[in-house]
């Protein structure tokens, strides 16, 4: 029977062959949200109304029998949306007290392509401010929890829409990965999220952090999920001048292949031994047994310069963050301050945004500031830049010997609320394998391979393809999911604790 | 490196629109020299013969064909004003600052 433990594919085809409706799957998933979010918060916004209006329509183009030739696999399946993409008429505030209220007078065009899809959109979920962060402790609104333990972090920064889908309160949902924010939660939750190669996704109507890096991406319980999901949101648009002008890889293909035979996969050297959690270490290598079972062949390749890309990241993304927030100016949208007739309008920005800002986008925004300054530009900024050409040329170098790339994704198992959140260079650490992928545009997959022996928490295994190969970490995924499934005789998530136990 | 001071923050901060507090001020000044400190790194491969990465694709000026397109509404581009007058956005006086 079809319920919100079902994946996406599953509620799709029992949509098709009219065994539940788009209003029933739902209207069981807000209840969900209704039951357990208290617990989680994972939404910021719930549209009630919306989501059910959305379903009942995809139910009588059904009923008409319109379906199938128009519209996608996923039609009337449920999702979640990371608040930082606008949705017309919707709050959408970024995890920001600067956008509290705004409603976007537009869509963006992953929202648009999803309602034209019949993707039913139930809310918006929390996140990081403006995405800065892998906790989603900076959110302006309160924390998110993660659904394995109360206690501890989902990360971050598209925390929320993780914990959503790991929590049951949506088989679906859409995050933004800068740096890992996709991929580092993912993992901290035990679900599949992907981060597109760069430009493979529009940003159209996305909220810009770091414009040389942000993608929008899927997150799902299974490869094929976000592999139909990838497919709904991908594809060129001309809104976004730094689209990708090019056929969509074929990931819902490469995710049923289930099948690596000859496939060389590479471990990178630097993102393996010490510094990462001996759990995380072994479910890692017994993924590589598993690979290697199934008729991959390992080689090992070496990435020397990726030691530098966290301290590049650090300086790249902050200045741009800088220069990209500098829009919020308190004249067109969002909060405006101290504006009583006898302040000038620098005045008014000034206090607007020291009011609507979070301690971390302040540190930020000052940081890139400093390192676009005159006089420092070259030994910051103009050096990060270089050693995002070395990080690139790493990868390349690694692509002539593999096909794809793995390594863990985070160095450690979710870790507690508030562990780091006072050390920002503890936290800008747990992104330390995630952050090459965004440096050199690729991308890269977070597939759930186990729990990690000394806490019982979730580990993710990082997939990276070259630029547009987005199909060969679904097929890897996809190989190495179904391996693991019939290793466990359950879906990972059936180790995770009921949230829905009433106390 | 030379540290970073008070002043140096109280200056970037005032380049950057963000009006602080002393407190706030005395915090972000210990935690930039914190952080450029384990960020200095990059300039240790950082040679003269490395060319600089902006952007991780190749692409430069996307041209469109120059029509008129469907856009928002002055009511729709106005909706989320803090504040309006006469179907524009209003706005604290500009001059006389400075």
């Amino acid at each position: 029977m079809t319920n919100i433990y079902s994946t996406a594919a599953e509620m799709a085809s029992a949509l098709s062959k009219k065994e539940i409706t788009s209003v029933e799957l739902t209207k069981a998933h807000l209840d969900r949200i209704a039951e357990v979010d208290g617990k989680l918060h994972s939404f910021l916004h719930v549209d009630n109304e919306g989501a059910l209006a959305q379903a009942a329509e995809v139910d009588a183009k059904r009923a008409m029998g319109k379906m199938s030739e128009t519209l996608s696999p996923l039609a009337g399946v449920p999702i979640a949306v990371k608040d930082i993409l606008a949705q017309k008429g919707i709050p959408t505030t970024a995890g920001s007290k600067i956008l509290e209220g705004w409603r976007p007078p537009y869509d963006s065009t992953v929202v648009a392509k999803l309602k034209a899809a019949g993707v039913v959109i139930l809310g918006k979920t929390n996140m990081d401010e403006f995405a800065m962060g892998s906790s989603t402790e900076n959110s302006a609104y309160g924390t998110t929890q993660n659904p394995w333990d109360l206690t501890r972090t989902p990360g971050g920064s598209s925390g929320g829409s993780a914990a959503a889908v790991a929590g049951f309160e949506a088989p679906l949902a859409i995050g933004t990965d800068t740096g890992g924010s996709i991929r580092q939660p993912a993992a901290l939750t035990g679900i599949v999220g992907v981060k597109p190669t760069y430009g493979g996704v529009s940003r159209y109507g996305v909220i810009a952090y770091s414009s040389s890096l942000d993608q929008v991406g899927p997150f799902g319980r299974t490869v094929l999920d976000t592999a139909l999901l990838h497919e709904v949101i991908a594809g060129h648009d001309e809104r976004d001048s730094t689209s990708i002008n090019a056929p969509i890889p074929q990931v819902v293909a490469a995710a049923k292949r289930l099948d690596v035979k000859g496939m060389k996969i590479g471990v990178i050297k630097e993102l393996s031994g010490s510094g990462f959690q001996a759990g995380v270490s072994a479910r890692i290598n017994e993924s590589i047994e598993l690979l290697v079972a199934a008729g991959a062949e390992i080689v090992e390749v070496s990435c020397p310069n990726f030691e530098y890309a966290l301290a590049a990241y650090y300086l790249i993304a902050p200045s741009e963050a800088s220069s990209n927030l500098a829009r919020f100016d308190s004249m067109r949208y969002g909060l405006r301050v101290g504006d009583d007739g006898t302040k000038g309008a620098e005045e008014v920005m000034s206090a607007t945004r020291e009011a609507g800002f979070g301690k971390e986008v302040k540190r930020r925004i000052i940081l890139g500031t400093y390192a676009l300054s005159s006089g420092y530009y070259d030994a910051y900024y103009g050096s990060a830049q270089k050693v995002r050409t070395l990080v690139k040329r790493d990868f390349e170098n690694a692509f002539t010997k593999a096909d794809v790339l793995i390594s863990p994704v985070t160095p450690t198992t979710a870790f507690k609320l508030g562990e780091k959140s006072n050390d920002p260079v503890a936290m800008y650490l747990s992104d330390i394998a995630t952050i090459p992928v965004n440096m050199a545009g690729i991308g890269g997959m977070s597939l759930p391979v186990g729990l990690a022996e000394e806490d019982g928490l979730p580990v993710g295994l990082q997939i990276m393809a070259p630029l547009m190969q987005d199909d060969r970490f679904y097929r890897v995924g996809g190989t190495l999911e179904a391996a693991l499934l019939s290793k466990w005789g359950k879906p990972i998530l059936s180790n995770a604790p009921d949230l829905a136990v009433k106390k | 490196m030379a540290a970073i001071s008070r002043d140096d923050v109280a200056h970037l901060a005032k380049l950057a629109r963000v009006e602080m507090t002393p407190d706030e001020l005395d915090h972000m000044a210990v935690e930039l020299e914190q952080i450029l400190g384990a960020v200095k790194r990059v300039q240790e491969v950082a040679t003269a013969d490395i060319p600089p990465t902006s952007h991780p694709l190749s692409m430069s000026n996307i041209f469109r064909d120059d029509v008129v397109k469907p856009s928002l509404t002055n009511e729709e581009a106005l909706s989320g004003a803090p504040a309006k007058a006469e179907d524009r956005f209003k706005v604290p006086q500009i001059l006389g600052e400075e």
